[in-house]
């Protein structure tokens, strides 16, 4: 101190004990500060990023992502771009020759049932389509070509002469025929087979054809033979094959949608989530009787809002009770709500089932006061009335405990003052109290409604048709359609949704102020 | 305002409690005659023995205790000669109900709980206002303990045997406890439970607290987006968390097992707990936030002013005094992960199978009345934590009473 007062009365900067300036030596203390608190919270940060806010980024990754026909179907999928959907036509030998080499592939490696099933998702029909052309593929009649170009040359027979002609710069002039070697050898070398002791496939030959037949510029004596020999083949025809497995490849909508889904990413899955459907003309609107999620989203926001508004109702009375008796008495009668929020949800759920089935407890009850015949007992269950009921149940306490926090701070004299002033008992709560009591209505119903509208365990069960959310449709297209991207995309928009209140919760309310118990 | 005089003598006999008292009767002896059959009998029989009871009890039984019981084991005989067993429990409700509200309207009670100036409407609107709060607490309260008694159901039903209802011993049973006890699924579920949550809970603690520590400090950077982001597994809903960790903790699993040669059951249980830890901490950073706010700095500080380490200081001074909010906040973690179904369900495989997990099947396909043997099991273990929280809760209040500031 001493240091410092002398120095100031120099005029220097004020210094600390150790000589260097105050404000220095302060702010180094408080970077210092910082760095702790940072590095006491970095591990549950990480931790935190890593098991969660990755998974859920890689979500909404997949709701966007469309990787599997680019991969399964590589060649076909750059010869297709040219194809013009508007004409109505098929398309050409190009897209025919690639999408064999294509489906050869992917029948020998099982992928395109994984495919079809991708692509079912657009179209119906698809999947059997492929699982059809998969099984036949490997049977086509183009074992023309090989026995023709064998008899031409027995060196065709032979796979080093593939090996010696397409490793080298004559492969330019072939490049369909190429291409097809080239993950010839890695399909080989995968399987762990050697390319050279393996026969020649027939979609070589018939690959080589194809280049052969655009009279392409040769060399190499073979090849040249081969060349001059090709216009005289006898030739068969991929779109015939292709027919001959399943006539539906005669369609150009099953073409038009392979071109649609051909990008890496699509925006497929969130047209689909919200009732539309990609077209080549672009997204549109999908026929009346085929929307099911506006009607779905709807009805999650409608009961959603239901069991926030029962809420309130249920809550209000009882947080003013609980914040207006005596400490002694309400924390006894806090006990009532807080043992359902202790309890667990399964067995809430199970009891709701319990009172309002049809053979349940309240239908046992009113049948035997006589107050419902006992034919006539009422459906309480399996549908939207039933979920409304145990969800107010179950949310009820995440709305009276906010609630009660925030009327414990109001003080009773107000009211008394109102009073006093001449205000009847209405306007007294209505200017006075009730204004104060809005924080805790907000903060209660956000809450209720962000968990309300993600639930997923008790419409599943007291829910039946009609009471189910959107969270059901997710779990639905995860566990049985396995459609993962459509899932994805609508656990996105329920995502945003919530982010949206969220944010708004914290704006109101702050994050901080959240109590529990 | 001529209702401005103060009422506090003996309500109007024949004017207002003879009419109420009678009126209640008319209402239960409705329903009553509605269960024999003949509800306009009950009806008027009912609001004749209101009006009765309304008067005997009030002039001539001065002694509150003895004319309840009167009454209801009166009740209660009636209810046997005509229905058994189950018509004595149901003739005592009835006899109790109407007992009590005789007096509580006779003897002015109802007007106890009001100040002495208020109106007749006021009272009547404030005794309203507390029978309807009654009912939400009733709403709160009845489907848990509906649950116990129907848990030991001697049938596979779901609901109560007539058996059940005229209290025939016959009518029950432990079966459904031994069911749950014996069948290898349930012990299965609930040894996996047993291990998935207490291991989540220590993961979600420690570094729980280490960053509320971290979080409470009075200078730290980018706070807000910081809290947000942690107890944004509280706000997500579960299914878009359980989506997410799907496709994720797949590949994850897949790397586990693949690369590092874990076996598929270790690997499971890791994904699950994982999982259910990081459910975990918002709950923990929440409860021990709120208890760091009440704990005076000084100590800290005085502590190291006589030479303890930070070590030394976290360990013997701050951990005692927040060791409540810590508990707390493990128990809700411990709950979150004991009671959670729909990350398990999408992140576990069959090995993994927790209690809820087992629940949620037999509610959706089989529906057998072990589910409830089950719950009353949970709603014990849930009293029980309640307690546990409660007296925290209650010895933190004190220790930050008896701390200044």
């Amino acid at each position: 101190m001493a240091d410092a007062s002398v120095s100031e009365a120099k005029g220097g900067p004020m210094l600390a004990a150790d000589g260097t300036p105050l404000k220095k030596s302060l702010s180094r203390a408080l970077r210092r500060q910082k760095m702790r608190a940072l590095a006491l919270i970095a591990p549950l940060l990480v931790f935190v990023l890593l098991t969660f806010v990755l998974p859920i980024g890689d979500m909404l990754l997949r709701s966007i992502k469309n990787d599997i026909v680019a991969e399964t179907l590589p060649a076909t999928v750059v010869e297709l771009a040219d194809w013009d959907p508007e004409a109505e036509a098929l398309p050409g030998d190009d897209v025919w020759m690639a999408f064999y080499v294509d489906m050869w592939f992917a029948s020998e490696r099982k992928e395109h049932t994984r495919l079809g099933t991708r692509l079912n998702y657009e179209q119906t029909g698809v999947s059997s389509l492929f699982r059809k052309t998969g099984r036949r593929v490997d049977r086509f009649d183009t074992d023309v070509y090989a026995d023709q170009f064998v008899a031409l040359d027995a060196a065709w027979e032979n796979p080093a002469t593939f090996a010696s002609l397409l490793d080298s710069d004559a492969a330019d002039a072939l490049p369909v025929t190429a291409d097809a070697w080239a993950r010839w050898k890695d399909f080989n070398e995968e399987e762990g087979d050697k390319v050279l002791e393996e026969d020649v496939p027939d979609f070589l030959y018939t690959a080589l054809y194809h280049d052969l037949s655009k009279a392409p510029q040769v060399s190499g004596p073979a090849l040249s033979a081969a060349a001059a020999a090709v216009p005289g083949f006898e030739t068969v025809s991929l779109p015939e094959q292709f027919e001959d497995a399943d006539e539906d490849w005669m369609d150009p909508e099953v073409w038009k949608t392979i071109q649609l889904y051909s990008p890496r990413v699509t925006s497929g899955y969130f047209a689909n989530a919200a009732d539309m459907q990609l077209t080549p003309e672009g997204i549109q609107q999908r026929p009346e009787n085929e929307q099911i999620y506006g009607t779905l989203f709807k009805r999650t926001l409608f009961m959603s809002l239901m069991i926030t508004g029962s809420c309130i109702l249920l809550a209000y009375p009882v947080a003013w009770l609980l914040a207006n008796l005596p400490m002694r008495v309400a924390n006894l009668l806090m006990i009532l709500v807080l043992l359902p929020f202790w309890t667990s949800l399964l067995v809430r759920t199970s009891a709701w089932k319990v009172m309002l089935q049809q053979q349940g407890v309240i239908n046992d009850v009113l049948v035997w006061l006589g107050l419902v015949a006992d034919d006539a007992r009422l459906t309480m269950i399996n549908n939207q009335f039933g979920t409304i009921v145990a969800m107010t149940h179950i949310l009820l306490p995440f709305m009276i405990l906010p609630m009660y926090s925030v009327m414990q701070t109001i003080p009773p004299t107000y009211l008394r003052a109102a009073k006093s002033l001449g205000a009847t008992n209405w306007t007294a709560f209505w200017r006075v109290y009730f204004p104060q009591s809005v924080p805790g209505i907000g903060a209660g119903s956000i809450l209720v409604f962000i968990l309300a509208i993600g639930y997923y365990i008790t419409p599943e069960i007291v829910g039946g048709n009609t009471g189910t959310f959107i969270s059901n449709r997710i779990a639905y297209h995860i566990s049985s359609s396995l459609n993962w991207g459509l899932a994805a995309a609508l656990g996105t928009i329920l995502l945003v949704v919530v982010l949206v209140l969220y944010w708004a919760y914290d704006k109101i309310v702050g994050i901080d102020n959240v109590k529990l118990g | 305002m001529s209702d401005l005089s103060v009422n506090k003598g003996q309500p109007n006999m024949s004017g207002f409690v003879v009419p109420v008292v009678g009126g209640l009767g008319l209402i239960l002896g409705f329903l009553t005659g509605n269960v024999v059959g003949a509800p306009l009998v009950g009806l008027l029989l009912g609001a004749v023995i209101g009006a009765v009871l309304a008067v005997v009890l009030n002039r001539m039984v001065p002694n509150k205790a003895m004319g309840r019981w009167a009454v209801i084991l009166g009740f209660a005989v009636i209810g046997f000669l005509f229905g058994g067993l189950g018509g004595a429990v149901g003739g005592a409700l009835i006899g109790a109900i109407i007992s009590w509200f005789a007096y509580w309207i006779g003897r002015g009670t109802y007007r106890k709980s009001v100040p002495i100036y208020y109106t007749r409407g006021q009272t009547l609107w404030w005794n309203s206002f507390l029978f309807v709060c009654g009912a939400i607490f009733v709403f709160l309260i009845t489907p848990i303990l509906v649950v116990l008694p129907l848990s030991f159901n001697a049938e596979d039903f779901f609901t109560f045997t007539p058996e059940m209802l005229r209290l025939d011993p016959e009518g029950y049973s432990l079966k459904h406890y031994r069911d749950f006890f014996q069948t290898d699924d349930w012990q299965l579920a609930l040894k996996n439970s047993l291990v998935i949550a207490p291991i989540a809970t220590i993961i979600s603690v420690s570094l729980g607290t280490l960053a509320a520590i971290g979080l409470s400090q009075s200078h730290v950077p980018f706070r807000r987006p910081i809290m947000a982001i942690l107890i944004s597994p509280m706000i997500v809903p579960l299914i878009i968390s359980a989506t997410g960790m799907f496709f994720f903790y797949s590949t994850l699993g897949n790397f586990l097992e693949g690369s590092l040669g874990m076996s598929k059951s270790l690997v499971g249980y890791i994904k699950v707990i994982l999982a259910h830890a990081v459910l975990g901490i918002p709950f923990v950073i929440i409860t021990v936030t709120a208890t760091l706010v009440g704990f005076d700095r000084s100590l800290t500080r005085a502590a190291a002013n006589m030479g303890a380490d930070p070590v030394t200081t976290f360990f013997r001074v701050q951990m005692p005094l927040i060791l409540p909010g810590v508990i707390s906040g493990g128990l809700f973690a411990f709950i979150t992960s004991f009671d959670e179904v729909v990350v398990v369900l999408f992140v576990g495989s069959a090995a993994q199978k927790t209690l809820p997990w087992q629940m949620f099947i037999g509610l959706r396909e089989q529906i057998s009345p072990t589910i409830l043997a089950v719950a009353t099991i949970l709603v014990v273990i849930s009293i029980g934590l309640l307690a546990t929280v409660e007296l925290l809760r209650r010895r933190s209040e004190r220790l930050r009473g008896m701390s200044p500031g």
